[in-house]
């Protein structure tokens, strides 16, 4: 005990809050009691340490007074009969076990398990990023349902529904066998994503869930590379979500306006991102072995972040990294890109006979921004009718205000 | 665990198939089957008839209603299962993903609920 010295319980319930909740879930085979027990625990601790001075080793401290709180409340309630034999095994295992409790090897390994039980394609997409959201990052289910838009009462449904699953269907609480790791990882980098593009689409002005779920992805993948070092897919993750991340700023006027990449003030941009993120897409890229879309989409990011302005950049570099980015990953979007690059590089004419090709493939025909890149081309190439037929078109596919704005002030610009 | 491994696949497609296929399959079900007996994972497994045959049974208010055909119409009929004992759900999709079946139609992978 650390008698008399001063401390900030807080700050250690937030540097520890993650990795006790991951090893109580192992050792309670359960998520919802575990959270019970870190809460108790939690409690215990605000009561204790005051007077009695922190722990020597405070996370040890709060899984041990989790674990026994709950297995107390199991005998005392006399419920659960046909758990408490296992829980009782678990505890003894554990206890024989002290020492290493405290190696952060073993916490390391339940935060993967607990990242990848969360991350498990046997969940529904949503319920994946909801349950990593609450679990994994300890946002509040009120900031959960925030960040999708739904009421407290049906994420809290949602969450309910998803560890029923993992507890009726035992999904296992393990990292992955080898021989399905790399596509469980390829999972966990798809839902660090998907959180962190929920928070970076184009919204008018900037909510405040939108900025924490951006941070809370990079902190994600922060965590998984300090777990799982050296994954060239994750490090390009990594990259690609700072580098978009420092044009934040930028991105939206502050009447609450899309500025387009083109039109940014440049000066907005968060440098200091810039730099890890520049410094991670060389990272990413001296790993051997097939290179990953995301690193791809980072090293165009790069790419931009490294121009002073639109004219400046290397357009025929982007050229090619979209070329590679559509055999790794095709996609109409990827196409659309290459072609505003192409567009950069040998003008409108071939760019707009490559959309004319997507579309004549009937794909993405209802993407709005499909038809406003071939407005685009139409009217640098002067045909403005056309232009016109292409902006409405757009309009008429357009769900996003701040969107509607920006076609209609460009739509706008071939009158006058 | 016990885990029910659900066969989902198009009735009409597998009919269509030519008799050197579906010799074919059957000696990949026979193979596959075997394997799992083999490994201690097998529990039981049969082949059901077309979906033609299937009723669905439902109790309201204490009457029974019988309705003709399956519970939801898909493309897909379930068309057979095994049941399997299995660690945990990663281990039982594993091995529903080995059935020959899983190639071109759906296994449904239930965990089975004991009744005592």
């Amino acid at each position: 005990m650390i008698a008399g010295a001063a401390f900030d319980v807080e700050a250690v319930f937030r540097r520890e809050a993650g990795r006790v909740l991951a090893t109580l879930i192992r050792l309670l085979g359960d998520f919802d009691l575990a959270e019970d027990a870190r809460q108790e625990a939690f409690a215990a601790a605000i009561a204790q340490w005051p007077t009695e001075g922190m722990p020597l080793h405070p996370r040890a401290w709060l899984i041990a007074a989790g674990r026994n709180k709950i297995i107390d409340r199991i005998r005392r309630d006399g419920l659960f009969r046909t758990k408490i034999a296992d829980l009782e095994i678990a505890s003894a295992q554990s206890n024989d076990a002290a020492e290493p409790e405290l190696d952060d090897a073993v916490f390391g390994d339940d935060r993967l398990r607990l990242i990848f039980t969360c991350c498990h394609p046997a969940l529904n997409p949503e319920a994946q990023i909801a349950l990593t959201l609450r679990e994994v990052c300890g946002l509040s289910t009120q900031a959960v349902a925030r960040a999708f838009l739904v009421g407290e009462e049906t994420m809290s449904q949602r969450l309910v529904r998803a560890k029923r699953k993992i507890r009726e269907a035992r999904i296992p609480y393990e990292t992955p066998s080898p021989a399905a790791l790399d596509e469980r990882f390829d999972g966990v980098l798809g839902v660090i994503y998907s959180v962190f593009t929920e928070g970076y689409a184009a919204t008018a002005g900037d909510r405040l869930i939108d900025v924490e779920l951006c941070a809370e992805a990079v902190r994600l993948g922060k965590l998984l590379d300090e777990l799982m070092p050296d994954r060239a897919a994750l490090v390009g993750l990594l990259a690609l979500m700072l580098l978009h991340d420092a044009r934040r700023g930028a991105r939206v006027s502050a009447s609450g306006d899309i500025v387009l990449l083109e039109d940014q003030d440049r000066s907005l941009w968060d440098q200091t991102k810039i730099a890890a993120g520049l410094a991670l897409v060389e990272r990413a890229l001296s790993v051997k072995g097939t290179v990953s879309p995301y690193t791809v989409q980072a090293a165009i990011a790069a790419l931009h972040a490294r121009a002073p302005d639109s004219h400046a950049t290397d357009w025929p570099q982007i050229v090619g990294l979209y070329a590679v980015l559509s055999r790794l990953q095709p996609s109409p979007v990827v196409e659309l890109n290459r072609a505003v690059a192409i567009s950069m590089v040998d003008g409108a004419a071939p760019a707009l006979q490559l959309l004319e090709s997507l579309a004549a493939r009937g794909q993405a025909i209802e993407y709005h921004l499909l038809h406003a890149a071939r407005a685009r081309f139409l009217q640098m190439l002067g045909r403005i009718a056309e232009a016109r037929e292409a902006y409405a078109a757009a309009l008429a596919c357009t769900v996003s205000e701040p969107e509607r704005r920006l076609l209609a002030a460009r739509a706008a610009t071939l009158e006058r | 665990m016990n885990y029910l491994l659900l066969i989902y696949s198009n009735e009409a497609e597998f009919a269509a198939l030519g008799t050197a296929a579906l010799a074919t399959i059957s000696e990949e079900y026979a193979e596959f089957t075997k394997s799992i007996v083999q490994a201690g994972k097998f529990k039981a497994a049969d082949r059901l008839r077309p979906v033609s045959t299937a009723s669905t049974v439902r109790v309201r208010n204490g009457k029974t209603a019988i309705t003709d055909g399956p519970f939801a119409e898909t493309r897909e009929q379930l068309g057979g299962f095994y049941l399997v004992d299995a660690k945990d759900l990663d281990e039982a999709i594993a091995i529903a993903a080995r059935i020959p079946s899983a190639r071109h139609g759906s296994i449904e992978v239930r965990p089975i609920w004991p009744l005592t």
